[in-house]
């Protein structure tokens, strides 16, 4: 499974796109598992405005990753 | 029709090409977003998309306008990577019966993309580079149409 920090969250993790390989179990284990590692990332995806996009739909809320390709990591988005 | 592109485009051309042809639609608005300079603020902007994702969410806005505003087409051309002051950013064009229709959804498509489409933008300048989020009034733009 892929893991893509958009935004300043790459800034911050220094890395924008890793392999996580056994996916871990879910949306929460994988932040858990990210915030083990960086602190500072892991407070990040728990701030405010971030969503998580799995395989390229926002998800609200707690989702397994069993069978999942892809999550992303969405700080507030601007364009135009 | 929805468009990311890396490279300048010309923003004349592609609303002339939008407009060719049309003989049912009476009205064709268009906005132009350009890289601001900032008084020497801004060096250099970069946008970050996420290819696949982003022009579906664009998509569906571009949907959402044509079924509120009863359009008869909508391009959107929008930039990504690095960006000069003084480039164009964003085009987006809409084609109605009528000039109200299309002058809203345009200023209703912008208001979108501020705030909602999926992009990250990055200003350099000499004090270094700093993340740009939707600001309260690009907020309170978007709530007019809620």
């Amino acid at each position: 499974m892929r893991v893509l920090l958009f935004g300043r969250l790459g800034d911050l993790a220094g890395w924008r796109e890793r392999a996580f390989d056994p996916a871990p179990a879910s949306l929460a284990a994988l932040k858990a598992l990210l915030a083990g590692e960086d602190n500072v990332l892991g407070a990040a995806l728990s701030g405010p405005g971030v969503q998580a996009a799995v395989d390229k739909t926002i998800v609200r809320g707690e989702i397994a990753l069993g069978a999942v390709t892809e999550v992303a990591f969405l700080p507030p988005m601007s364009g135009g | 029709m929805i468009r990311l592109s890396t490279e300048p485009f010309e923003p004349g051309a592609e609303l002339t090409a939008f407009c060719a042809g049309r003989t049912e639609s009476g009205a064709v608005a268009s906005f132009v977003g350009i890289a601001r300079a900032d008084a020497g603020q801004t060096t250099a902007l970069e946008l970050e998309a996420y290819p696949g994702f982003t022009e579906v969410e664009i998509g569906r806005m571009a949907e959402a306008a044509t079924a509120r505003f009863a359009l008869h087409d909508v391009l959107i051309v929008h930039r990504h990577g690095p960006i000069a002051p003084g480039e164009p950013i964003v085009l987006v064009a809409t084609a109605a019966a009528h000039r109200r229709e299309a002058f809203e959804a345009c200023d209703y498509l912008m208001d979108y993309l501020k705030s909602r489409a999926p992009f990250w933008k990055k200003e350099h300048g000499p004090a270094g580079a700093r993340w740009v989020e939707p600001t309260a009034r690009d907020l309170d733009d978007i709530a007019r149409w809620d």
